[in-house]
């Protein structure tokens, strides 16, 4: 096998809030306010081959748009290691790390706010091109309108604005934007989620045409299965910072491993004209200020036992490249 | 013959704008029965928000309703007074939006709220309006509800938020609910235990639901009639396993064959061409004939809602046959 394109080792990142100088001076006189940290990526490990699309699954506060962020560069782990083509991040020269961040790109959840309203669209393409020297200045014009044909788009709006587009369109130019330094690697977090179906079909198409045109590699980060199930080879999910389970797409929703996943499927909607009448899992996801001890699904889950409430189950290998971070896994096997 | 809960007729909401008059809800007519639940399903645009606060009377001023009648029990409610409306609305009537901060107040503890819901509709002591809150809130699936009472709303998850939303919409179980896009912002395992609990209410109570959502599949497992509305009118409408197996609209198979999970994966999703027309630059005739394969010069009339099958209503010179979508067809 060869060796993954990105590969993130025990990556973790903490959201800490410090003490402010009234806290400060309130613990001299013995208050006691302690610091509080969010957990908000544990210890993950995720390679992704060249060519692959991984699916990034969880609901709300389980970080995965975190850890898309790291992955992108925009952010800074707090603990273990990104590698780039067998390249740890940190042994990079400056030069190389820039080469990592125009191969990784975004695309976000909001068309509205991720446009500067103020830009033309043809700016808005156009800048990094040409700051980072891909192109000339004077090239700009034709290479935005390349851009904007291969992306859906009519090239005679370059000069408009981001306001006198719709919703689809929008993301049309984010990713039009994301595109134009030539990336290997896209993260898409929720990148359809705002959309209208008939709108968010559309672009979905268009990654997949993109895909195909251009071999990259996707991060795709969504709380919605059915587009997850659709375009990912690989799913992987995440609660509360950790990942619970990792596989191939078929096999995971043929047949999901872990008490968590399981409940996801169950209770996705779907288009089926059939009454469901299943009991959901009971509870909310739980704050990550304050997570549950053990595993941290415990609390909700129908299967947890003794043990679930004081050690949390490494992500272990249960098929050959399916992983699943459950203690009753272990059962099994004994 | 009983009456229906909610008799809708050739409604129409209008906002007058600049550029013209925007006919957000065009001739819309529709019947809800008691106990039944109703999907409305439409993009943005589509006009079923405003359908549901035109049954209201929530229609902010300069925008009115212009023709039409709605019918509560038999009542004409849009030339009802407005101390009328006041007390059908909140006891008779209830809304749950898709923001629960739409309905919460948040400087107000949850049982303030809550017991002045009850009061403003009953004479009932403190006590009493304070243990229905309590009775309303273990129905809707709330642990603790004696604590939750004394929150405020930012102390409380946005799933939590929007139980107490249907809770205090539940408070005078009402005859009729609509409820406009209330799990969108939630979580997947959140939205299933709000599905499961309102499906099980309207079954206990005989309280009628209008569910307004863009997503199709929400309603699938939920409504016992699905309604698709397309730039202010209805386009096709029927029992809810009609309309997602075997759809006629070519509007309707369109948005089916747009949602993954229905092809196989790795396949082109069956795109519908172009946007929802401009609300004031409205193609005339058919209003998806724009976007439209099988649009030809018939479709420059506006079509009529026909029944073609029992129940069965769609608005298509050329309806698709009564068959079921199939993956390839669909992909086509």
């Amino acid at each position: 096998m060869t060796a993954p394109m990105i590969e993130l080792r025990q990556i973790s990142k903490r959201f800490v809030w410090r003490l402010d100088l009234a806290s400060r001076l309130a613990n001299l006189l013995g208050a006691g306010i302690r610091e509080r940290a969010v957990h908000a990526v544990n210890h993950v490990d995720l390679g992704i081959a060249e060519g692959e699309v991984v699916g990034l699954v969880g609901e709300s506060g389980c970080g995965k748009s975190t850890l898309g962020r790291i992955v992108a560069g925009i952010m800074d782990a707090s603990e273990g290691e990104i590698r780039f083509r067998g390249k740890a991040l940190s042994a990079m020269t400056e030069e190389e790390r820039r080469d990592y961040k125009l191969a990784v790109q975004m695309i976000f959840q909001d068309p509205y706010a991720s446009l500067n309203p103020r830009m033309r669209v043809e700016d808005i393409i156009g800048e990094a091109p040409v700051a980072h020297g891909l192109i000339r200045r004077s090239e700009m014009g034709e290479y935005v309108e390349k851009l904007m044909q291969q992306v859906g788009l009519d090239p005679r709006y370059r000069r408009r604005y981001p306001h006198q587009f719709s919703g689809g369109q929008r993301q049309r130019i984010g990713v039009a934007r994301a595109l134009a330094v030539q990336p290997r690697f896209i993260v898409c977090d929720e990148a359809v989620a705002a959309l209208d179906v008939s709108i968010q079909a559309q672009v979905l198409n268009l990654f997949m045409d993109l895909r195909e045109q251009l071999g990259l590699t996707y991060l795709f980060i969504s709380h919605n299965l059915a587009v997850v199930e659709h375009i990912s080879d690989r799913v992987v999910i995440m609660y509360l910072g950790r990942v619970v389970e990792s596989a191939p797409t078929e096999e995971l929703f043929a047949a999901p491993n872990h008490p968590y996943t399981k409940a996801l499927l169950a209770e996705a909607p779907k288009l089926v004209a059939e009454r469901r009448d299943y009991t959901p899992i009971k509870g909310e996801i739980p704050s990550p200020l304050d997570p549950p001890t053990g595993c941290h699904f415990h609390p909700r889950c129908p299967f947890a036992m003794a043990r679930c409430k004081t050690e949390a189950p490494p992500l272990r290998e249960i098929a050959p490249g399916r992983m699943s971070a459950c203690h009753l896994n272990e059962m099994a096997t004994v | 013959m009983t009456i229906p809960t909610l008799q809708v007729e050739d409604l129409e909401t209008h906002f007058p704008t600049r550029d013209g008059i925007v006919r957000a809800v065009d001739g819309v007519s529709f019947d809800v029965a008691e106990g039944e639940i109703l999907g409305l399903v439409g993009e943005s645009g589509s006009g079923k928000s405003i359908t549901g606060f035109s049954i209201l009377g929530l229609i902010d001023p300069p925008g009115r309703i212009a023709g039409g009648r709605v019918l509560f029990k038999g009542e004409d409610i849009t030339s009802a007074s407005p101390e009328r409306m006041r007390s059908l609305r909140g006891s008779r009537i209830a809304m749950i939006f898709q923001d629960p901060m739409m309905t919460l107040n948040p400087v107000l503890r949850v049982d303030t709220q809550m017991i002045e819901t009850v009061q403003a509709h009953e004479k009932v002591s403190e006590a009493a309006a304070r243990a229905r809150a309590v009775e309303t809130l273990k129905a809707v699936g709330i642990a603790a509800p004696e604590e939750r009472l004394l929150a405020y709303p930012h102390q409380l998850s946005g799933g939590m938020r929007q139980r107490i939303a249907i809770a205090t919409a539940l408070l005078h179980s009402p005859d009729l609910i609509i409820a406009d896009e209330p799990t969108t912002a939630l979580d997947v395992t959140i939205q299933g235990q709000i599905l499961y609990e309102m499906r099980k209410l309207c079954r206990d109570t005989g309280t009628a639901l209008i569910w307004i959502t863009h997503d199709l599949s929400v309603v699938a497992g939920l409504a016992d009639r699905i309604m698709v509305m397309y730039a202010g009118k209805i386009v096709e409408t029927g029992p809810v396993a009609t309309v997602i197996e075997r759809p006629q609209h070519p509007y309707t198979r369109g948005l089916i064959g747009s949602v993954p999970g229905v092809l196989p994966r790795g396949k082109r999703l069956f795109q519908i061409p172009g946007m929802t027309p401009a609300p004031l630059n409205l193609p005339p005739g058919c209003r998806f004939k724009t976007r439209c394969s099988r649009a030809d010069t018939l479709c420059d009339t506006l079509p009529e809602l026909v029944e073609l099958h029992p129940n069965h209503s769609v608005r298509c010179h050329h309806p698709h046959d009564a068959r079921p979508l199939t993956p390839t067809e669909s992909a086509a």
